[in-house]
């Protein structure tokens, strides 16, 4: 089985992008997304810290520190892109106006929760900045993670084990096997995306039951 | 006649009392009042609540208040970076209090308490462990999390250009918690690159209008030419 890698994952994910969509990229992992979001493509990428419209990353020397995404990257801005203060940010999050965002995760349950924010070990400093708005507010929500812990157990499981970050919120998961859907009976299989895995074998590694068929 | 511009970053904060709130703008680096923060580090007000989106970065502005062991208690959404280690030996030592705060529940309590509103449903947080113990609601087929303003004695904002109405022009994302905290403190503080003439800021482009402003001082900022 060869299991993709992270610009894969990403490319991946970017397929399923529509033309025309306001997209928030979480921090990390997705924001590869962007890199693989074909030229034709017009998608706008939307930064909870007050920006619509951000552009690649700017040539070295070209910084500008009052141009980040909330990752606190520099970026730069499209023609057409606009600033925004916080408010309106999460305002267009939380007032549905984001199509897609793409998260990281630690875990998703069979039921579409999400765990993304905290470890909750004890000593773990909790850091949730803007994860809470968009998987309540965003009208898909996509993570985008490993299909395994370090240790190869299932990140797909029957119940969160860590805090939640959300209930049922998750639409789509993304992981470096397989794409899955959450639907309201379950999951399902939209794609295998490791070269030679089986769905048996996919399901034998994940922690709760898969349809095989996605319906169209 | 109107004047809000003074005559340095000491002069804007010498009545900050011991135990006020601070809201201070910014988000990361970008539209953080540095400035503003060390003349308040140098003022030496303590046990101040600090109201931000993140809890410092690196060793100036927030972190370097932090690291003078002035704030009590931080309200702020995104505290764990890999460059807030001011922020990270306090919480360990116990000697700084976290109200861990979602992003855009943050910004909306800031804006409540600017408008007027007493209180509002938000569907942010419910399920989770930031919503247990608050008041919840079921509002047609949703539940929300009943949730409260915050207000600052003090916000200290960042802006790029003001007149000496007090009215602001931001930079870029810069702007990010400013217009915000501008509506929800009694005395909002702004720092600014440039002090331009009444009717030099296209009245519209004027983004924080200056009602919401009571002090404006101008700062000499090193920005790398683009």
């Amino acid at each position: 089985m060869k299991r993709l890698d992270r610009n894969q994952m990403a490319a991946r994910v970017a397929r399923d992008i529509p033309e025309g969509a306001y997209v928030n990229l979480g921090i990390g992992l997705p924001t590869l997304v962007a890199n693989h979001i074909p030229k034709d493509r017009e998608v706008i990428l939307h930064s909870e810290n007050g920006v619509l419209g951000i552009g690649p990353r700017p040539a070295p020397g070209e910084e500008d520190p009052d141009l980040i995404d909330a990752g606190k990257n520099s970026v730069t801005l499209l023609a057409g892109g606009a600033f925004f203060h916080h408010a309106d940010s999460f305002a267009m999050i939380r007032g549905g106006h984001i199509d897609i965002c793409v998260l990281g995760a630690f875990q998703v349950s069979q039921t579409g929760d999400l765990a993304n924010w905290h470890t909750g070990e004890p000593d773990a400093i909790p850091a949730v900045g803007g994860a809470m708005d968009l998987v309540c507010g965003a009208k898909q929500v996509f993570v985008m993670m490993e299909h395994l812990t370090k240790k190869g157990e299932s990140k797909i499981v029957p119940r969160c084990t860590y805090p939640l970050t959300g209930v049922g919120c998750v639409t789509r998961i993304y992981t470096d096997l397989a794409v899955i859907a959450v639907r309201p009976d379950g999951l399902q299989l939209v794609e295998i995306l490791a070269e030679g895995l089986s769905f048996e074998e996919l399901q034998r590694l994940t922690g709760v039951p898969l349809r095989f068929r996605a319906a169209a | 006649m109107i004047n809000k511009i003074a005559a340095s970053p000491a002069a804007a904060l010498a009545d900050v009392p011991d135990g006020a709130t601070i809201l201070i703008g910014g988000f990361g680096n970008a539209g953080m009042p540095a400035e503003l923060i060390d003349a308040l580090i140098a003022q030496g007000a303590r046990e101040l609540t600090v109201v931000s989106n993140n809890a410092g970065n690196g060793d100036a502005g927030l972190a370097a208040l932090i690291a003078a062991k002035r704030v009590r208690k931080i309200l702020c959404s995104f505290p764990r970076q890999v460059d807030s280690w001011h922020f990270d030996r306090a919480w360990r030592a116990g000697e700084i209090e976290l109200e861990l705060v979602p992003q855009g529940t943050l910004a909306e309590r800031i804006r409540a308490a600017g408008a007027g509103i007493g209180a509002f449903y938000t569907p942010t947080a419910i399920g989770t462990r930031l919503a247990e113990g608050k008041e919840t609601r079921r509002i047609g087929e949703r539940d929300y999390v009943l949730e409260y303003p915050i207000r600052g004695d003090y916000a200290l904002i960042c802006a790029e250009r003001a007149d000496r109405w007090g009215n602001l022009a931001y930079r870029k994302t810069a702007r990010n918690f400013g217009p915000i905290m501008a509506m929800a403190a009694r005395v909002t503080v702004a720092q600014v690159r440039e002090v331009v003439e009444l009717g030099a800021i296209d009245p519209e482009h004027v983004v924080t209008p200056g009602i919401f402003v009571q002090r404006v001082v101008r700062v000499d900022r090193l920005r790398k030419a683009a």
